[in-house]
Parts: C-alpha cells; structure tokens; sequence
C-alpha cells in the first residue's frame, strides 16, 4: 500500500520534472503553509493559514512573482510538535517548496528550526516571542520583548504611575523569558524586590480565584499597582472574567497583556475587561487606508464581516509581501540569495508607516498600546514616536546580554559575542 | 498624576465655586448657561491630554447636573452627532436593541441613524477623574449605598477638595453606615495633619478594628520606621494595638475566604463528577465521552443565548432544561447505538466512548468553529457579596456552589424515591435477578446513561459561567472528574460529594505554599496511593454485588 | 544465540509467526535502507530520507504498541499511561543528546543547556550528573521507567486494584507527570522540552547515514523484543499470564503469586516503552511534555485494539497502519481526520474486538477449515505450543 502510494507519487514527480524542463516560466512558485488545522492551536493557527491563502490569492491576481504563479501547499501539524517537524521536512524534501509560512508556539518553532537548518529552508514567523533565537533559516515578523513587553511597561511607568508590578504569565518559554527581562528591566529602574510579584499557571488553568486575590491584596498596599500578563489564550477568560467578579477594574488594578488581541476577545464578553490593556504592533482599530483596505479584503476572502483582524495577520501581510519583494529582488527563490536580499527590504505596515527587516532578521515596528472596548476591539491610547527595531538578544539577560545578531558579511551569525567576537554553535559556512 | 492634574484645575478654578456650586446646582447652572455648552462642544473632539481638565471645568461649570452625562461617558456610552456635534447617550440592550436618549432629560429621542453617531472616546486616565468626580456629586445626590460607596472612594485619595466635600457632607449625613465612612476619613485625615496627642488618640481609636485597605496601609506606614513613624509613644501603642486587631481580623477572613475557594472548586468538581458517578458508579459503565457532555450542555447555553438575545437574563433557566435533554439525548443515543453492545466489557466501552468523544469534539468544531464561544453572565451572576472589605464571595460562585448541592440533592431523590430509581439500584446491583423480578433492564440502562448524561449537561451550563466554552471544555474536567468519583468511592453519591468537597479544599489551602500546579500533582499522587491503599475510595460499596 | 535455536525449533514444529515477523521486518529494512544509499535520487525506487525517519518513527510506535500488548493482550492489565514509560524513556535519550551539544548551543556555554541559560540557572542540577555519558544515560533509559513501573505496579497490584481503576489511575499517573514535566522549574525545559540535537554517540544527527543507521538499530530493536516476547508468551510463564487474564482469582487459588507476575510484567512492558522512548527521540528531534498526555496513550491502545490484542504482530501491524493512515490523513483531509480515527474507534470496539489479526484468523481457520480449534481468546502460537 505504501510502496504503490510512494511509487506512483515518484512518478509523478519525475513527470513533473520532465514537463518543467520545457516551461519553465510556468512552474508554480511552491509557498508551504505549516499552520495547525487541528489540535489546541487549531482556534489561533487556522486564521493565519486564510492569511497567506488570502495573500497567495492576491498575488496571483496581481501576475504571481517572477511572471510564476504561486502554489499554496498546506499542511497540517495538528498541534503536535514532533510533527512539526516532520511536516516540515516533508514541505523541504517531498513537496520542494520555496518558502513557509507557519508555527505559532516558540516549542513548535524549536522543533522546526533544525530541520529549516538541515535543509536549507526558509521560514516566516509571524507570531511575538521571547527572541533569544536567530536563525540564518528564520525570519521574526512578530515582536521581540524589546517590541512589546519594554514599551508596554514604559508606558504604565511613566505615564500611569504604576509602581508595584505583577508578572503573571502562563509556565512556558514565552512568558518566563519575558517576564526574567521585565524583572531585571524594573530593578534597572529602580523598583524595589518586594514591589515585584511573580506568578505562574499552567495551560487553560480555570480556577483564578486565589491568584486573582492574591493579586489584590498585592495590589492594595497603597502604591498603584499593575498587572503585566503574558497568560496564554484559553486561561485568559476566566482570569478576566475573576478579576471583574471581584470587583478590580482597570482603574484599580490595570492588566495590560501581550497575548490577548481581537481574534481572543472575539470568544468572550468583553464589558468586564473595559479599560483593561493590550500591547502590540497593530489593532484592528488603526484608522489608515491600508488597513482598511485589509480589512475589506479580509471579509471579502472570508465571506464574513464579522471576523476580526489582528497582530500575527498582520506579521503574516508584512512578511508575505516582503518576501515577494526579496524574491523580486533577487530575481530567484533560491534561499540563500532571498535570504541576503531581505535584510533591508521595506514594506508598508498596517498600521502605517514602513516595516524595516534588520540584519538580524527582525522587524523595526511601531509599538501601540490599546485600551479594551466593550465591543472587543482596541482603542489606541498610546504609540512609539518612531519605529522599534526588534532584538533578537536581550539586553537585559545575563547570558545573553553580549550576543547580537548580523546575516550580514563579515559577522554572518546569529548568535555573535561581542566581547570575545566569536560566534559559537551555529557555524554556518558559505 | 492624577492628583496634580486637579491641583492644577483647583488653581485655575477658584474654590469659591466649586463650594458654592454643591448648595445651590439649579443656580449655577444657569449662571454658566453660556460656558457649558462651548465645554460640551469641546468635549467632541479634545485629545486625551485635555480630557480630565475638560470634566473637571464641565464639573466646576455644571454643578451636580452633569452627573448624567459623566455617568454615560463613564460607562463609554456618550456619543455625539456627527453633524451638529450635539451629545446623544447610546445605550446597547443585550439584544443588540440601541436606544438613544437625551443627555440631560433622558427622554427618548427618535429618528437619529445610530449608525452615524460617534463616540467619546475614553481611557483610563479618564476613568479616574471621572470616578472621583462622580463620586464628589454622589456624596450629596446617591442613594445611601452610593453615598458610602463614594466616601470609601475617597479615602485613597484626601486631597483638600475632597476633604472639603467630607466635611460639608457630614453635617447633613443621616445615614448612620454613611457617616462612619465618612468619619473614617476625617480621623485619617487628623493623623496625618498635626492634630494635638488627643484628637490623634480619637482618631486611631476610630481606625480601630476597620478593615479598610487604606486605613491598614496608613497606620502600616506609621509604624514603619521608614515611613511616617510616629514618635509619641502612647499614640504608636493605640496605633499598634488597632493594627493588631485589625490584622488579626484579616487573617480569620483570609481563612473564610481560602475555605470558600475550596468549596467553589469543590462544587465545580461536584457538578463536573456527579454525572459520572451515576453512569460510571451505578452502571459501571466506563464513559470517556463524558467530558463531550458537559460540552455540549454549555453549547447549549450558547444556542439558547444566540436564540433569546433580549432575554439574557433569564437565558441560564431556559439553558438548563435544554441542556439537560441535548445531554441526555445524545448520552441515550451513544447508549443504545455503542455502549449496549460492548455491555460486561467496560475496557471496550472506554475505548469506544473514547472514540465518541472526538467525534463529538470534531463536531462541535466543524459546526461552531474551532474558536471559543461567548456565553454572557446574566446581570444577577456577575458582581460580589462584599462582606466586609477583605471578605467579598463572588456571586457566580455562589450561586455555582448552589446549585450544585441542589442538583445533588435532587439526584438523590430520583435514585432514593422515585421508582425509576429503584429499578436502578436493582439493575446496578444483581441485573440477572433484576431483570427476573420483570424490569426492563434495557430501558433503565439507557434511562440511567440518559439522567446521567443529562446532568452533565447541567453542570455544563454552569461551566460556561465560570471557563472557556470551547471544543476541549470537556478534556479539562474529564480525568478530574473520574478522580473524583474513584476517590468517593463508585456507587456512592455521598462519596463524590465528600470527594469533590475535600479535594477541592485540599487543593485550595495547599495552593498559597505550593503555588496552582504543584497541588495539582500532589492531588493526583495523593490519590493514586490513596486507591491503593482502599481500591474502593472513600466509601466502598457494601456486598457481593460490587466485586 | 539460544534465540535463534529456538526460532529455528519453533519453525520446525510448524509454528511460522515469529519467523514471517523478523523476515518481513528484516527485508523491508534492508530494502529500505539501501534504496537509500545506492539509488539515485531521481531513481522511481529511491526511498528518500525523509521516508526512512518516517519509517523509523512508525516502528518505535510499533515497539510501544507491542509493550501495551504484551500487558493487556496476554494478562489484562489496561494502562492508559504507557506514554509516561514511553516519555521518560525519551527525556533520558534527550538529556543526553542535549549534553553531546556541549559548547555548540546558541549561548556557547559548555556546561549548561540553551534553556537553562536564559532562564539564569547557574548551575546544573544533579539529575543531570553523568547524563553526558552514553553508558549512564542508556542505563537511565531503563533505570527510571523500571523503578516507576515496579513501585507503580507494586503497590496496585499488591492492593489487588484491577480493571478499569488501574486504568483510570495509570491515566492519573501520566497526567501528573505531564502537568510536573511542563514546569519550568522541573528543569527538563518546560513545554519546549528539548531540542536542537546535534549528535548522538559521535554522529552527526543530520547525516543520511546516521538517520539509516538509527532506523536499522529501530528494526533490530524491535525484532529482539518481538521474538523474546514471543518466546516469554509461549513459555509457562506466558501461559501463567494468560490464566491470570482469563480467572486470576483462579490462578491464584492453584497457588500462583499473580501479583508477582504481574508486576514483573508490568516492569518488562514498561522498559520496551522506555525502549522505544529513547529510540524515537533522535529520529524526531524534538521530546516534550506532550508526550505525556492521556490522549496520547490512549492512541497506543487504539492500535493495539486494532492490530488485535493478544496477537504481537498484530499490535506491530496496527501501529504502523493506523500511523501511517494519520500521516497520510491529516495531510489529505485534516478536518475529517478525527472523524475518521473517532469511528475508528467505535468500529473496531464493537465489530472487530480481536482487530484486525482476529479477521485475519478468521480467514485462515476457514480455510484451514481448522487444525485447532482452540478457545477464542488464546492466540495461534498458544494453542499449539
């Protein structure tokens, strides 16, 4: 059965091939999509996949790239992260595609990242993470701690007044880095030990009461107090729904969290989280033409005007269309001279302004702040004055506080100590 | 921040007015005729930076008449006319009916395109104007229960206007609960001004025993030596002996509420369990599919939410029956078409119910998408019985906890006094001589599966209070669930609820040291030692028939 | 060696299963490993690397399925928690593959693991000690799942807990492990678990040729653990286990310790788990918590229901089928996969509860019309040895 299955797949391709030789211009230009269609992240991934069918669709309109169609090849890792791995060796060495876009958790990222390595494969992430990663394989178009977590908490300092912190988070990678440079940034500034509360949970937990109690009793020592939380997805409804039943409100205790956008509060009543925060690169809510734009186009794909947009779409549209732009440039898909001609590309954001890629594979962005509404969406009460460049390594880590990142000749690493000017580990040579 | 923003406002403004204005509001409103309109019309398009000075001058020009349109832009609900810029209060029923009304009147006004109207815009820095504002006008217009509301507000934040406010309320203040609230701030005022050693002792033996978290946090900071510290001797002993009480008082409420906790967890695992005790304990039947039902009773409530929009009020009466025969149907289905035929095979029964239950999983994705659902609080759910202020029991809870003894007890009648439930026990303990003595054995199978489908279904309305209503809703309860039942013992009721009470406690008062997960696991170890120590759980059935 | 006298003994007394197993498996990766390396890519028959891992991986599920086998199908016991054995078999793999990075990792620091570094650990912790050691770290493959599988077993099966309770709390076990091992402060890297494996023993991870080799090694492993099962099975002792299964209040009435059995039993299965754990990890690259959930040794048990309990090949055949039809099927047609593996269920449970080697039989004996017409529940080897 296998071997009937595999064979006749092997024919095809060699047929393939052979029909390739005489038209070349024809040959689709192959764009995977890894995103899980099923399994727990299935309500967050699957948004993502219509984003780059959506962008696959337009583009063909527009003529495709090079004078080539594109061809979306969708799989789906199911939730499961070995298989995300193996889906992607799969889409590398089985289907020959030229770009992915895909993953959402960093764990599903981690497990990809040695086989992009192993087979030289391009990969667009388009979802905000904990950095502490650069990859030659990878490009980042989400937002590093540095894009998101530092300003958000810049902004409840300087212009709220908050003076105690709570660091709730979910117990994974993405919250314990955040929260470990949220924790030295604070001390950086002067923010003493004890005004400092550092709390975990376990996926989708649902029983906040005590933490929920804790956290005001923390809170009503006097000084204003506010919650930064990096509660991951299906926790965040009953944590909110706690804090209203106990009567915080945002002018109490303020939550502000980096992992709760439209696409989340579309699930849930949100009155009681009125006036409670988010940080992000982009709402749903910015008022410029190419955001509408996008939207129209989004319930147009979608066929319903009631879906929402939000950040990691928008990462999905920014590195979609930049590396359009690269293989443009480049003249080829082949990954190594796409890879080179990113670095410096520019495309416009949604929320206005260009996008820059950086020499470490990161985004410069603007940094919002929203305030919740009772219809879900984010009201803008607070942006960057400029762009953000995102970094890889933090600054504020012990371990990494050295380390850079530069795709670019001489340096060419991902992981570069300036201090002894070595690049240890990944020693890819060219 | 906020403080220097009315210091500014108090210096622009001369006090004289704001003094004036509380005694005669008709007056002075329409003295300043001319200057609230053009404030009002600026209200439409200020900035965020100018927004709290624009409410404190509207305040200052408007008297107690804005307390209308300060509650509406409050609640995010004034809007105003494109056009002429006049402000509207939009207000959204739970159907989604608008209707816009009169700022000032309240009157109803017809034939205005909701659609057009723009919004106030609102933020936080806002709010917090907005609600000390407010609570300045309360403190002489609200209801009893606004007025002590509005004094407790400001006793955070006792700045001289406010104190002026106190003051001049608490000659005319009637209420007794309203006038010691208001006399609480006016002694943590005397202690922080320098009152002479007598007025001061007067104060400190008001704060006495008072619970208030600015109170703790004020004669905390003079007991500290880095804070204001407090140098009369005889003063710091009051001071100290009125903290002792009051932290004594905290620590015996902190325990009520920690055991509150418990028996809210409890209650949830109770209504989660109580329908796998019946099928699981009394029929012995393996249902993987469980966790599905109690999926599906929380659908329900979001069907019927989707179905009675103007009635979301009493949308979890109309859920609960509903949810009730969804359950219970689909559980007599999976009985009569996959659990009879596997019947004495209780391995295969999990194994097939298991496969059930990601079909029905798979089902409720395709159908409702893969995304959470919003199911609403009705009014009468959502908010808290505040006891006293460190000891507030949420109303959701509560009502959960309720409700689950009351689905307890009514289960037990069904199997104690009906005759339904007669037959049930007799299947469950000798089928062969039940079904000799002329029962239907298989109608009471599936009537069992059914009942304990049903209640599943709901406990599942009670869930979609509390958690997400997504397709692995179920996943979350099922394994703690079986836990539960095993550790009451099978077949036993009163073993589920001992079960689901005391894990629940357990869980709660280990959770401060051991942080969520930790007394999770110890839960869990707990109770695999515990089945191997009594293979039977808490309460063991009697008799030859459990074997 | 003595293996092998007694394969060639049973071949002669008729018996064929054991022998058809290792040559099908011995062919088919012979096969399979040398399309690899001598065809040319381009070539129709080439089996390219990306198969091989995938074949890899289906006979490390094959090992798991038979080690839920051996217990359920020949003494009853049902666990629905041989994914913790299976995991733990895996982590001590991947702690040690997560040693060989050394100095490699992102941060260049050569004593503490990537994950480690950024979450400010200063120093290793003692359940690391010696994992940098091949030896120590096989050793800690069976070590550790062993320990638990016998003090596990010892207190439930000493406490006569049977049934559907021992299943419930083999499940209760492998989810406490989950909710333990996605703690951070666990220290084995929380819900990101450990990845980014360089090499194992001295090769290169990457390489085609340590990909073959590691899935040769699988099919070796497997086929050991095949015919000793086997053997075990046909033995006394296998033949104690299944009266355990059928009456074990009748065994223990003859005066049989069945508790003793039973654990040892338990010991066994859970060290082909752990086996097969530590066997998958390179292949896949990746081990974390996940590996832990309920639902995933649930799914071990599908297979076996569906290969047929109580036959060895028939579990190996149905991890292997029922994974390859999940690959194919989640690329095809993701939505109605679950559909599918759901009705999977319930089909086989109530049409087919021998599974897929009791249709088989079936077939044979009615064309057999009979040799032995031995009981239902025993198998062909059974009723003959």
């Amino acid at each position: 059965m296998r071997n009937t299955s595999f064979f006749s797949r092997t024919l095809l391709t060699a047929a393939a091939c052979l029909f390739s030789l005489g038209a070349q211009a024809q040959e689709p230009i192959k764009v995977g999509v890894l995103h899980s269609l099923s399994g727990t992240m299935a309500i967050s991934e699957t948004t993502l996949k219509d984003t780059v069918l959506m962008m696959v669709e337009q583009q063909n309109a527009k003529g495709g790239v090079l004078g080539r169609p594109l061809e979306a090849v969708v799989v789906d890792p199911a939730s499961d992260w070995p298989l995300f791995a193996e889906r992607t060796r799969q889409l590398l060495s089985q289907d020959n595609v030229d770009v992915i876009f895909g993953a959402w958790t960093s764990v599903s990222r981690k497990a990809m990242l040695p086989v992009l390595e192993e087979l030289n494969g391009l990969l667009f992430y388009p979802v905000q993470y904990e950095g502490e990663e650069s990859s030659k394989n990878i490009f980042y178009t989400g937002a590093a701690p540095n894009q998101q977590a530092i300003p958000a908490v810049d902004y409840l300092m300087n212009d709220l007044g908050i003076e105690r912190w709570v660091l709730a988070g979910t117990d994974y990678v993405y919250p314990r880095t955040t929260n470990r440079i949220l924790e030295a940034y604070l001390k950086a500034q002067g923010v003493a030990d004890e005004d400092i509360m550092i709390n975990y949970t376990p996926f989708s937990h649902s029983d906040w009461q005590s933490i929920v109690s804790d956290i005001s009793r923390f809170g009503s020592a006097g000084k204003a107090t506010a919650v930064v939380s990096t509660i991951n997805g299906d926790a965040n409804v009953p944590f909110y729904r706690e804090l209203g039943n106990q009567g915080i409100s945002s002018l109490d205790i303020p939550v502000i969290a980096f992992s709760v956008g439209e696409e989340e509060l579309s699930g849930i009543d949100a009155r009681p989280l009125v006036g409670h925060m988010a940080a992000w690169n982009y709402f749903q809510s910015v008022d410029t033409d190419a955001n509408a734009e996008f939207i129209a186009q989004w319930h147009d794909f979608i066929g319903s005007t009631g879906r929402v947009t939000n950040d990691p779409m928008e990462a999905t549209y920014i590195g979609f269309n930049m590396w359009v732009k690269a293989v443009e440039k480049a003249g080829t898909t082949d990954v190594d001279a796409v890879e080179q001609a990113m670095i410096g590309i520019e495309t416009p954001n949604l929320s206005g302004g260009m996008a820059v890629m950086n020499k470490n594979h990161h985004l410069s962005k603007p940094v919002l702040i929203g305030e919740i509404q009772s219809d879900g969406q984010f009201q803008v009460v607070w942006e960057t004055d400029g762009l953000v460049p995102g970094d890889a390594w933090s600054d504020y880590l012990e371990g990494s506080k050295d380390l850079i990142s530069d795709w670019t000749p001489p340096i060419r690493c991902g992981n570069y100590n300036t201090v002894t000017e070595t690049c240890s580990g990944q020693t890819t040579d060219f | 921040m906020r403080t220097l923003l009315l210091l500014i406002c108090c210096f622009v403004l001369p006090m004289a007015a704001a003094q004036q204005a509380p005694e005669s509001p008709q007056a002075s409103s329409s003295t300043n005729d001319t200057a609230l309109p053009s404030l009002l019309l600026e209200l439409t398009e200020a900035n965020f930076r100018r927004m709290p000075s624009l409410v404190t001058e509207i305040e200052e020009v408007g008297g107690r008449t804005v307390l209308p349109l300060l509650t509406a832009l409050q609640d995010g609900e004034l809007y105003y006319q494109p056009g002429n810029r006049e402000l509207v209060v939009r207000q959204e029923s739970g159907g989604g009916r608008i209707t816009v009304s009169d700022v000032f009147t309240g009157d109803v006004m017809d034939g205005i395109d909701t659609e057009s109207l723009e919004r106030v815009p609102i933020n936080n820095r806002l709010r917090a104007v907005l609600q000390a504002t407010i609570a300045r006008i309360l403190l002489f217009q609200g209801t009893d229960a606004e007025r002590e509301q509005a004094a407790r507000t400001m006793l955070s934040d006792l700045d001289e206007d406010n104190l002026a406010v106190l003051n001049e309320a608490i000659a005319n203040e009637q209420v007794a609960s309203v006038a010691d609230m208001i006399n609480v701030a006016l002694a943590m005022n005397v202690l922080v001004t320098d009152a002479p050693q007598p007025e001061r002792l007067a104060a400190v033996a008001t704060l006495h025993g008072n619970l208030q978290g600015p109170v703790r946090n004020l004669l905390r900071s003079f007991l500290d030596d880095l804070g204001r510290n407090e140098q009369d001797p005889e003063v710091r002993a009051a001071m100290v002996s009125a903290m002792a009480s009051i932290e004594r008082k905290v620590r015996f409420y902190q325990l009520m509420e920690q055991a509150f906790y418990g028996l809210s967890l409890g209650s949830v695992l109770l209504l989660a369990a109580i329908g796998l005790a019946v099928t699981f304990g009394v029929m012995g039947v393996i249902n993987m599919a469980h966790g599905e039902m109690l999926m599906l009773g929380a659908y329900t409530t979001y069907v019927v939410q989707l179905l009675m929009p103007e009635f979301i009020n009493y949308s979890l009466w109309v859920a609960i029956p509903a949810a009730f025969m969804v359950s219970g149907l689909v559980g007599m289905f999976i009985q009569r078409f996959v659990i009879r035929y596997l019947n004495g095979r209780p391995l295969e029964t999990l194994l097939a119910t298991f496969g059930i239950s990601l079909i029905l999983q798979q089902a409720v994705r395709t159908i409702f998408s893969p995304l959470n659902r919003r199911v609403v609080s009705p009014d009468w759910m959502s908010g808290a019985w505040d006891i006293n202020p460190v000891l507030s029991l949420t109303n959701n809870r509560l009502f959960i906890l309720l409700f689950s003894i009351i689905v307890f007890v009514i289960l037990l009648w069904i199997l104690k006094k009906t005759s339904l439930g007669l037959q049930v026990r007799a299947v469950s303990q000798n089928r062969d001589m039940a079904k000799a003595m002329g029962i239907r054995t298989d109608w009471v199978d599936a009537m069992t599966f059914g009942l304990g489908s049903g209640i599943a279904g709901i406990a599942g309305v009670a869930l979609s209070q509390l958690t997400n209503v997504g397709p692995n809703l179920g996943q979350d309860y099922i394994i703690d669930s079986f836990m539960v039942v095993v550790f009451g013992g099978v077949g036993n009721l009163w073993g589920t609820l001992v079960g689901a009470f005391s894990l629940g406690l357990a869980n709660k008062f280990m959770e401060p040291m051991t942080g969520a997960v930790l007394a999770k696991i110890i839960t869990l170890v707990f109770i695999i030692l515990f089945i191997q120590v009594r293979p039977k759980g808490l309460f063991p059935q009697k008799g030859r028939a459990a074997e | 060696m003595s293996q092998l006298a007694s394969i060639w003994g049973e071949l002669r007394r008729g018996s064929n299963t054991i022998t058809l197993f290792v040559v099908v498996l011995f062919a088919a990766t012979v096969l399979a490993s040398l399309s690899n390396l001598l065809l040319p890519e381009s070539s129709a028959l080439h089996v390219s690397t990306y198969t091989i891992t995938l074949l890899g991986k289906y006979l490390c599920y094959a090992m798991l399925a038979l080690a839920v086998d051996v217990i359920w199908g020949y003494c009853g016991i049902l666990s629905l928690g041989h994914g913790a054995f299976f995991a733990l078999g895996g982590y001590a793999m991947g702690m040690y593959l997560m040693r060989q990075i050394g100095d490699r990792g992102v941060y260049g620091n050569p004593d503490l693991p990537d994950f480690m570094v950024f979450l400010n650990w200063d120093s290793l912790p003692w359940y690391w000690f010696g994992m940098d050691q091949f030896w120590f770290a096989m050793l800690m493959v069976g070590l550790v799942p062993g320990l638990l599988a016998l003090v596990f077993g010892w207190l439930a099966f000493r406490s006569r807990v049977t049934g559907v309770y021992l299943s419930i709390i083999t499940q209760a076990l492998t989810y406490a492990l989950m909710l333990a091992f996605f703690r951070n402060e666990m220290g084995f890297g929380g819900n990101n678990g450990l990845t980014d494996f360089k090499e194992i023993a001295g090769f290169d991870l990457s390489a085609d040729n340590t990909r073959i080799g590691l899935f040769v090694i699988t099919a070796m492993v497997l086929g050991v653990v095949f015919v000793t099962s086997q053997l075990i099975m046909r033995s006394r002792l296998g033949r104690v286990l299944v009266s355990i299964r059928d009456s074990e209040a009748r065994a223990r009435f003859l005066g049989y310790r069945t508790d003793h059995f039973k654990v040892w039993l338990f010991v066994y299965s859970a060290l082909i788990a752990a086996l097969a754990g530590a066997l998958y990890v390179p292949q896949v690259g990746i081990i974390n918590p996940g590996e832990f959930s309920p639902v995933n040794s649930i799914e071990i048990v599908v297979w076996v229901a569906v290969g047929g309990r109580g036959t060895l090949y028939g579990a190996v055949v149905g991890a292997i089928l029922v994974s390859y039809a999940k690959t194919r099927f989640t690329s095809l047609v993701p939505e109605s996969w679950i559909f599918m593996l759901g009705a999977l269920f319930v089909f086989v449970t109530i049409f087919l509860p021998k599974g897929l080697a009791g249709l088989l039989k079936r077939r044979l004996q009615r064309d057999d019309n009979g040799d032995s017409n031995g009981s239902t529940e025993t198998t062909t080897g059974e009723a003959r040895a």
